[in-house]
């Protein structure tokens, strides 16, 4: 048994979500090799090899891949799967994006988003928004598997001496290209891996509001920013900030919704967070049902009370 | 252009699913059913094509038991052409209906695919990107803005870090996210001329596609509940609480 890691990175570091796939890949038992696939990749493929429990590192390096293009990548991936019994994905956009590609090629049902491996072929996955979660076993020779990254412990970035090989890249599929991106530019911690996360909800009422009550308590407790659904859709905030089910899936140590009610779709981005802390003036909020602390009352007075005593 | 647009009849997004006793699956007798919200802003970014004079036709599929065809009325409804039903009582996974929309692709000829990024029921996210990798198309995935370029299609991404704009070469796949736009209610009127749009019914075996399922579901259970925690007064006993579990400093 050997499982190939497609890593998430910036071509500089390695991003958290190949730590969380690292581990998840481990339970599959065998040798995990990590492919890190870019343009300029050194300092990532550097960091792969350092993660313990990594065999060996992959790399192509080719400006093919330079934005990660899913038809660029899906052919060297197809080309490698040659030499294992399973494909472990983060389950980020681009995870999401590349995963499944392959998996067509290779004529294999894709396992999403997994939460658990229970054995080599059996694994668990929400379904219904995290309402439910099924159980299923792989009946296919090879496995391709996205891993839901807060369920899974970081494996260690250090520790590890894995042996780096160079792959020759597959070129240009001459199908897309890169046009640009605008990525929101935050001396924040990332979401997906913050360990303190302050949201604020519609009842903060203006992107304004974000800025002079969310985000002075984030920078107090060294937290990300988060917004729920009805927020971002309001305009309040980018979408990358979005939690929830159609948003960012988190678990950090500590949650603080402000202004959120709790739609379902909300919870299930964040119920599996450690403690979470509720600030709603509507008492009868669902937030109350899942949060550790609730605190009635108006989030304008209490954000930056609390803010101020910390 | 023509657009072929998949759509998929699931559990409504406002119904609390309920899993069965024996753990086989979830509840879904007397559930109120509704078109894949995600394809329903598929369907609207079609139409929105067409008003606008890109599309010239919108075929709308759906894969999947006979009542499925009322998701596709819905469609029509809202402005797409004719519709396709290729029925099929077992649950066919995205594999397979990746497999039968490239046959359907090979017929119809589409020069866009535009489908929902993901269903809200079993929340897989595969079926655009497998069907693009089948065709050896082009893929825009989770598209929250769709401009036509030339000959290119440059798609905006919703990703990770913020977004990111893409130019496909066509024949292309788009899957929608859900900041593309706001699909809109079908008219009275358009209901009732929808009902003498054609659907054609086929079958899986019409395609000669295998849709047997690979993933066995061995159970289905209920995630682990949270229990709600207690109210406090004040924001200095809060801050206390939180001290006291160790989740600040």
């Amino acid at each position: 048994m050997s499982v190939l890691v497609l890593a998430e990175h910036d071509n500089n570091t390695l991003k958290d979500a190949t730590l969380a796939a690292v581990t998840a890949a481990g339970k599959l038992g065998g040798d995990v090799h990590v492919l890190v696939a870019g343009q300029g990749v050194s300092g990532a493929a550097q960091a792969a090899a350092a993660v313990a429990g990594v065999a060996k590192v992959l790399v192509a390096d080719d400006a093919a891949y330079a934005n990660q293009l899913a038809e660029n990548l899906a052919p060297l991936l197809v080309e490698l799967m040659a030499g294992y019994d399973a494909l472990v994905a983060p389950a980020t956009s681009n995870g999401k994006n590349v995963a499944p590609r392959v998996a067509a090629l290779l004529d294999v049902a894709q396992v999403s988003d997994i939460i658990a491996v229970d054995s080599a072929d059996t694994f668990q996955r929400p379904i219904y928004a995290g309402n439910a979660i099924a159980t299923v076993q792989s009946t296919d020779a090879k496995k391709v598997i996205t891993v839901r990254t807060t369920a899974f412990a970081k494996a260690a970035a250090t520790g590890g001496s894995a042996a780096v090989e160079n792959v020759a890249a597959k070129g240009d599929a001459g199908l897309s290209s890169f046009v640009g991106a605008e990525l929101s530019k935050s001396d924040r911690p990332e979401l997906t891996s913050a360990k303190v996360i302050v949201s604020g909800g519609r009842a903060l009422g203006s992107a304004d509001a974000f800025k002079t009550i969310i985000e002075p308590l984030a920078d107090k407790l060294g937290a990300a920013v988060g917004a729920s659904r009805a927020a971002v859709d309001a305009g309040y905030m980018p979408n990358d900030y979005q939690v929830g089910q159609t948003g960012k899936i988190v678990a950090p140590e500590l949650y603080i919704a402000a202004g959120i009610s709790g739609a379902i779709q909300h919870l299930a981005g964040m119920k599996d967070s450690k403690v979470i802390v509720a600030i709603n003036k509507d008492e009868e909020a669902p937030i109350f049902q899942v949060a550790d602390f609730g605190l009635v009352g108006d989030l304008f007075q209490i954000v930056p009370e609390m803010t101020s005593k910390l | 252009m023509k657009v072929l647009v998949p759509v998929k009849r699931v559990v409504d997004a406002n119904v609390k699913v309920r899993v069965k006793a024996d753990q086989t699956g979830v509840e879904l007798a007397n559930v109120k059913m509704s078109m894949n919200p995600f394809d329903e802003i598929a369907v609207e970014e079609a139409v929105r094509l067409k008003e606008k004079g890109i599309a010239t036709e919108i075929v709308v599929v759906s894969i999947g038991e006979a009542k499925s065809t009322e998701t596709l009325r819905t469609a029509l409804a809202m402005g797409a052409d004719r519709g396709i039903l290729v029925k099929s009582d077992e649950a066919v996974e995205p594999l397979g209906v990746a497999k039968l929309l490239a046959k359907i692709v090979g017929e119809e000829q589409p020069q866009v695919v535009l489908l929902g990024k993901q269903a809200i029921d079993d929340d897989s996210n595969q079926t655009g990107q497998m069907l693009a990798a089948l065709l050896g198309w082009s893929q825009g995935t989770f598209a929250s803005k769709v401009e036509q370029a030339g000959d290119k299609l440059n798609v905006t991404r919703e990703v990770d870090g913020g977004l990111e704009t893409v130019a496909l070469s066509l024949p292309a796949v788009v899957t929608t996210d859900l900041r593309l736009n706001e699909p809109r209610y079908a008219s009275l009127p358009n209901i009732m001329k929808a009902k003498s749009k054609p659907i054609a019914e086929k079958s899986p075996a019409d395609y000669g596609v295998e849709v047997a399922p690979r993933l066995k579901t061995l159970k289905v259970s209920e995630p682990p509940k949270r229990q709600a925690g207690i109210k406090v007064g004040s924001v200095d006993e809060l801050i206390g609480k939180l001290k006291e579990v160790g989740a600040i400093a």
